[in-house]
């Protein structure tokens, strides 16, 4: 199950990139933020809207300017094709306690539409895709 | 050809509110019992326009939904440059029931959404006798803060988007693409300040926790109605409000939000309206 989850999530990259609209909403978008998922930490870098790195940790020492961190069932859920009351959002899960947002916010709430559809975007390959 | 002209209407109405001078916008379609609807914070009575435009309502009831002042095309009152908005339960009460004195509704059904739903549970309390019967949207007397709401009014983020985006998360998955759009859309057109100027409201000056006790329902019937999907103000929070009330009604319905009336019409609707029914019945 897990492995499913990483496999849609490491496909990140082609499924912000190739969505033109989303790579617009994101034009004034370049830093690194890290997603856990699970036991898994990923730096994720973007330039200019674009996923230009995703990189699997752990790092030792190395910067991040935010993070969203969760279980790995947290993320499942939130990638279902139709996500139940709770997992629908970044921000459900986080007041549900099931996931948390921490670090320097600012790029991420200036730029709230544009992240909350990257980090939802392995939902379009829900069903085994 | 025909033109398709909705049978909304709208027009402005001078009231004085806060010992100032103010010109309202109202929308109004349909006659019989007055129904008077209270749009969410950050937003404006065209959330209500699918209400407005459906003949199962429109028959039996007159629906009316004011902007508040700042909101829409209410403008603020003169000298608003000088303050920053916060809307309080006694200014908010008095907007109401100015409006409804004015403009001589009988008895209203108030119907309130989020803010909207908060205030209705105040109407409760403080003044049932004026009201037919009270109808809460996704209400609570109290509901946790899931963000701080210093971010929704600074320059180095945009006021309308992150409002807008904020909110999204409160639509449930199954909202029509166009619906969910035009609801964020109401969002990103109100002006910086005044969704966080309401929320002082919501979250401080509007705690009803220990009032709601004193809500009588065989004075005016309360029913509270609130989506499966609104985190805001989940189920629960409708549910514990419920629990201290006697005889207020609770529906929770299935794939809806925070703003049932205007993300999803349809399947709204297919709540509201036996509501309204059991209303003209004298229920």
């Amino acid at each position: 199950m897990t492995e499913n989850l990483i496999e849609r999530w490491e496909r990140l990259p082609e499924l912000v990139n190739a969505d033109a609209r989303l790579v617009h909403r994101g034009r004034l978008v370049t830093l690194e933020a890290l997603v856990g998922i699970g036991e898994h930490a990923y730096h994720v870098g973007i330039e200019r809207g674009r996923i230009a790195a995703l990189l699997r940790g752990p790092f030792l020492v190395r910067s991040w300017r935010f993070a969203v961190r969760g279980p790995a069932e947290s993320w499942r859920r939130h990638w279902e094709t139709v996500p139940e009351p709770h997992f629908h959002d970044l921000f459900a899960l986080a007041k549900a306690g099931h996931l948390t947002i921490e670090g320097d916010v600012q790029p991420l709430m200036a730029n709230l539409f544009y992240f909350k559809d990257v980090l939802a975007a392995p939902r379009r390959l829900a069903g085994g895709h | 050809m025909a033109a398709q002209i909705d049978p909304i209407l709208g027009r402005y109405v001078h009231l004085r509110l806060g010992g100032k001078p103010h010109r309202v916008y109202f929308e109004e379609a349909g006659r019989g019992i007055p129904l008077l609807c209270l749009h969410t914070a950050g937003a404006d009575g065209r959330q209500f326009r699918h209400i407005m435009t459906d003949p199962a309502i429109t028959d039996h009831f007159r629906v009316i939904a004011f902007d508040l002042p700042w909101h829409g095309k209410s403008s603020p009152p003169e000298g608003w440059q000088k303050e920053e908005y916060r809307l309080t339960t006694l200014g908010y009460a008095e907007a109401i029931r100015v409006f409804a004195q004015t403009l001589d509704l009988e008895k209203p059904v108030v119907l309130g959404c989020s803010i909207g739903g908060r205030m209705v549970l105040h109407l409760a309390i403080a003044h049932a006798r004026e009201f037919r019967a009270l109808i809460g949207l996704e209400a609570a007397a109290f509901q946790e803060p899931w963000y701080d709401l210093d971010w929704l009014h600074r320059p180095d983020v945009d006021s309308s988007e992150i409002s807008a985006a904020l909110v999204s998360g409160l639509i449930a998955p199954q909202a029509p693409e166009w619906a969910r759009w035009e609801t964020l859309w109401f969002y990103l057109s109100s002006a910086p300040g005044v969704f966080k100027g309401d929320l002082y409201f919501y979250r401080v000056d509007g705690d009803l926790r220990a009032k709601v006790r004193g809500i009588d329902t065989s004075q005016c019937p309360l029913y509270l109605l609130t989506g499966e999907y609104d985190f805001s103000c989940a189920p629960e929070d409708t549910r514990g409000t419920a629990a201290e009330i006697g005889g207020a009604e609770v529906t929770i319905m299935k794939s809806l939000g925070h703003f049932p009336m205007s993300e999803n019409p349809d399947q709204f609707r297919r709540y509201l309206v036996p509501v309204l029914d059991r209303i003209r019945g004298g229920g």
